[in-house]
């Protein structure tokens, strides 16, 4: 028997094609007579058509077609993408035509659609366009957007509220009543883009020969592209095969279905040829989903002792102009606030705003950051107010392990009641205290100071519901060569899927990772699938991988036991190869795989049905809760206002762990988005909702020397949810990153009483508090 | 617009002649004309990186660069980097065993970023490198894989100057 690969650090297996230049990503298709695509989109983020003249786009050289709605099939001209994820808090569920010709509502909405020899050709022919535009108002902030009088985002509805709904349980009012202390504070939290490198990219192939049009798209999801190409263009299921090739970064944005993807197949198919679409980066800032604000206007009661009796308020969030993935991102956001503490009654009301810009949709973390921002800036405040330290006062509401599972009492998105399945809390926050050196803190600000220099400290908890279900499904199969197949639905955008459900297999068979190839993402592979997102494909994949396995090793061991004529209980699996427990008899898996593809006129033996195979969808009974404890420490320059992060500590719960380094990679990766939440990214409108920060001179990602290493503890608790024990990795480094980033911030300038409210913080803010008159 | 000029480049050794539209960009000669497809393009305005080459040795932006002006140069590409058909660079082999990549897609850039820097800086500081891959965005590693990549390599290379 070999190393044991599940659980072990080793390298990625998918990382020679990748360092070699050898990946593919959609954009490294050329296929032959193949046509390029550019769209005409609205400058303006609240306008009505009057008319649109294409003439001029089509004598350009090199143009095949140019498609306005009304070029589109008909049935096609007032189609709108589907509703992903209805909701019945949702009162205007409004969704985006393919194509736009009577009013546009926000600054990127597709218009025309020009197809040429070259891009370069389609984007000359594309600026020919005219349109004839009558610029509306636009509804700019979500706050404002719900006050009397605003413009209204879609000039047919009667205000601009898109969904309504109050979320809570136990009487928190009478909590209040008998608190020893209470705290109300406004926040506004901002959260950008999901801002992979590789923008979203699309190419469709109608092969006449085989009737079947085959997609390529850049998404985190194909089979609900798939399911939504079928659905929205009433094609055959059998006729449409949907890829996710290499994808250059997901982290949200790729996962919802867009009207590109509708589009580039309809074009495709209508022309005949294979046609391509490659998102710039402008218009990766306009027209891919984004988070953005939210305003949260909240209360903390707690006792003398800092016990917390109650949380109430009211949330304000920004859905832009279309709510393709309903109210996922705000309902989130409003069951994430309990977070890790015994919290004995909690209430929000939230309302969903329309606003002129593009739709927001899940982004690294899905609506967690700002909920944990809300509910960790409260907890400080509280420990301020009754002259505890913040870590302490955690510590006293932290959930007690011996209450796991905990039923919090609020529904997930799910649908399913929240019940935390297990977690040590205490120790996960102990274990980042530990390692980030809290006790001896003060000595260092003490010192610090004393050389006139500004430090902080801040810490914040969550709890993430990952694994979501309802499947994802894997099939194994042994080849006649002895090579181990694996395929699931999933896309993989960075994740290193290959090694990690490679290591879930190896150990069932004794062979070594280097044995097994994984193919995910592509519909023509397997037969269901959802896609990879939620942080949910290691509890399910991952668990399908693991019973399909167990399947397909007792059906070699059944088989072999004829052809070794030896009793099934005689039998292992070592190095690929079924033993005789004991001698030296042996068959190789190869000839197990060969011996059940059949011969004509024999049967099976052992009576199996035929191929060394197994499939399984495993189906988790709930999400499984993975948390985690972050403690930063930080400088801050009181001239500049910049701020140096010293040292980020956290400690991570996500379960077992398949491979510690892939994990580590998540973490440390999360982290860094969450470093760009909390004091650079910022997609910034002006009053009328048109984008100003649109390319990433204005928009700042974090890059290298401001991003921090982070000190990762693993607490592993595993989840009885599944067989692996497994729970998601993906988002957790994000989510408590600003409210621990803005608490250490306002630790270092407590001299001057800085108090923050709201992220990013950017340097200019924090001179502005350090020397409000400057 | 439709001007054209012939041009020979030469990439990973290779001369390749081609005519070209004047204002195609390097890149998309790179991707589209000689599909070398392991040269990546994040944002066409010299921000992320990801399409950063070898000219003549120096780091330059192929998104910034128009094909015509490479003409008579020479060229590397990631798929340029390796010693042989089988085995890896001794950065390309640190980024596999530092986790210095997810996706993929921004790599193309930092390797020859840092096979630049690392040839004139054989033995930077954790600092130096951070500093060397500033204008190379990453969206997927938070950047640590990556650096402790380039201090492993580094370590690798002046291994193999010493012996």
């Amino acid at each position: 028997m070999g190393a044991k690969m599940f659980g072990a650090r080793v390298p990625r297996l998918e990382d020679p094609r990748l360092l070699t230049g050898r990946g593919s990503y959609t954009d490294d298709f050329h296929l032959p007579g193949m046509l390029e695509a550019a769209f005409v989109r609205s400058p303006h983020s609240h306008a009505k058509i009057n008319g649109i003249d294409v003439s001029a786009a089509l004598k350009h050289p090199g143009v095949v077609a140019v498609y306005t709605a009304s070029d589109l099939p008909e049935y096609l001209r007032k189609q709108t993408v589907p509703f992903q994820v209805p909701n019945p808090a949702i009162t205007q569920p409004f969704q985006q035509r393919l194509l736009e010709d009577a009013e546009v509502c926000f600054a990127g909405e597709p218009i025309a659609l020009v197809v040429a020899d070259t891009r370069y050709n389609a984007e000359d022919a594309a600026t020919l366009v005219a349109v004839d535009f009558e610029v509306l108002p636009g509804a700019a902030d979500c706050k404002a957007a719900l006050a009397d009088g605003a413009p209204l985002a879609h000039a047919s509805s009667p205000d601009n509220v898109g969904a309504k709904y109050t979320v809570g349980y136990g009487d928190v009012d009478a909590a209040f009543e008998k608190a020893h202390l209470t705290h109300r504070e406004e926040y506004w939290v901002h959260r950008g883009g999901g801002f992979a490198i590789e923008n979203r990219a699309v190419v469709a192939d109608y092969d006449e020969l085989q009737d079947m049009m085959t997609i390529w798209s850049a998404t985190q999801s194909p089979f609900l592209v798939k399911q939504n190409v079928v659905d929205m263009l009433g094609w055959e299921s059998d006729r449409v095969r949907v890829i996710a090739p290499d994808v250059g970064g997901g982290f949200g944005p790729k996962t919802v279905y867009y009207v590109e993807e509708a589009l580039i197949p309809v074009i495709a198919n209508e022309l005949r040829r294979p046609v391509k679409w490659i998102e710039d980066r402008r218009e990766n800032f306009l027209a891919t989903n984004m988070e953005r604000d939210q305003y949260w206007d909240m209360e903390i009661a707690v006792d003398a002792e800092g016990k917390l009796l109650g949380v109430r308020g009211t949330m304000i969030h920004d859905t832009g102009a279309y709510m393709p993935w309903g109210i996922i991102s705000p309902y989130i956001s409003a069951t994430t606030v309990p977070g890790p503490y015994e919290l004995p009654a909690y209430k929000l009301e939230t309302r969903v705003a329309l606003t002129n810009k593009v739709a927001v949709t899940p982004v690294r973390g899905a609506g967690r950051p700002q909920a944990v921002f809300a509910m960790e800036r409260l907890m400080d405040r509280a420990a301020v107010k009754l002259g505890l330290d913040r870590a302490e006062i955690r510590r006293r509401n932290l959930i007690p392990t011996e209450k796991m599972p905990y039923p919090l009492g609020l529904i997930f998105r799910d649908g399913k009641p929240m019940t935390y399945d297990s977690g040590d809390y205490p120790k996960c926050q102990a274990e980042a205290l530990r390692i980030a050196d809290y006790d001896g803190f003060r000595a260092r600000q003490e010192k610090a100071r004393a050389e006139g220099r500004s430090i902080g400290i801040g810490v914040a908890n969550y709890v993430e519901g990952t694994g979501l279900g309802p499947f994802e499904g894997a099939t194994v199969r042994i080849q006649p060569s002895g090579r181990i197949c694996v395929y699931t639905g999933g896309g993989d955008s960075g994740q290193g899927h290959w090694t990690t459900l490679a290591q879930v297999c190896a150990d069932k068979f004794g062979v070594d990772i280097k044995d097994i190839d994984v193919q995910k993402g592509d519909t023509g592979k397997i037969a269901s699938g959802v896609g990879t997102f939620a942080s949910r494909i290691a509890v399910n994949a991952g668990s399908s991988v693991h019973l399909a396995s167990m399947q397909v090793r007792e059906k070699a061991i059944r088989v072999a036991a004829h052809m070794l004529e030896a009793a099934e209980e005689d039998l292992d699996i070592e190095n690929g190869r079924v033993v005789v427990k004991g001698t030296d008899q042996s068959v190789g898996l190869a000839q197990v795989a060969r011996a059940v593809q059949g011969m004509p006129g024999f049967s099976l033996p052992g009576g199996v049905e035929p191929g060394l195979e197994a499939t399984h969808y495993f189906s988790p009974s709930q999400s499984s809760y993975c948390n985690g404890t972050a403690v930063v420490e930080v400088e801050v320059d009181t001239e500049t206002g910049h701020v140096d992060i010293l040292k980020y500590s956290m400690a991570h719960d996500s379960g077992t762990l398949i491979n510690p380094f892939v994990v580590d990679g998540q973490v440390q990766g999360a982290v860094a988005h969450g470093v760009g939440n909390a004091l650079l990214e910022w997609m910034i409108y002006d009053d009328n909702a048109n984008p100003v920060s649109a390319n990433f001179a204005e928009y700042m990602l974090p890059s290298a020397p401001e991003t921090p290493n982070v000190a990762v503890v693993h607490v592993e608790s595993p989840t009885p949810i599944n067989p692996l024990g497994v729970k998601g990795a993906g988002e957790g480094g994000t989510i408590p990153a600003a409210a621990a980033i803005v608490a250490a911030i306002e630790d270092a300038l407590s001299p001057w009483k800085v108090s923050i409210s709201g992220a990013p913080v950017t340097p200019d803010m924090i001179v502005g508090k350090i020397r409000p008159s400057a | 617009m439709s001007d054209r000029r012939k041009i020979t480049v030469t990439v990973n050794g290779k001369a390749y002649e081609r005519e070209v539209e004047t204002r195609l960009t390097l890149a998309d000669f790179i991707r589209h004309e000689i599909l070398l497809t392991g040269t990546h393009v994040g944002c066409e305005h010299g921000v992320c990186g990801a399409c950063t080459i070898l000219l003549d040795g120096k780091t330059a932006r192929s998104c910034l660069m128009l094909a015509v002006q490479a003409n008579g140069h020479e060229i590397t590409t990631i798929e340029g980097i390796a010693l042989n058909e089988t085995e890896l660079h001794p950065l390309q082999q640190a980024f596999q065993d530092n986790h210095g990549l997810q996706c993929g897609f921004c790599t193309p850039g930092m390797l020859t970023t840092l096979l630049e820097f690392l040839r004139d800086n054989p033995d930077p500081t954790e600092r130096e490198v951070r500093e060397a891959i500033s204008g190379n965005l990453c969206r997927c590693t938070g950047y640590q894989g990556i650096v402790n990549a380039a201090l492993d390599a580094a370590k690798r290379l002046q291994g193999q100057a010493g012996a």
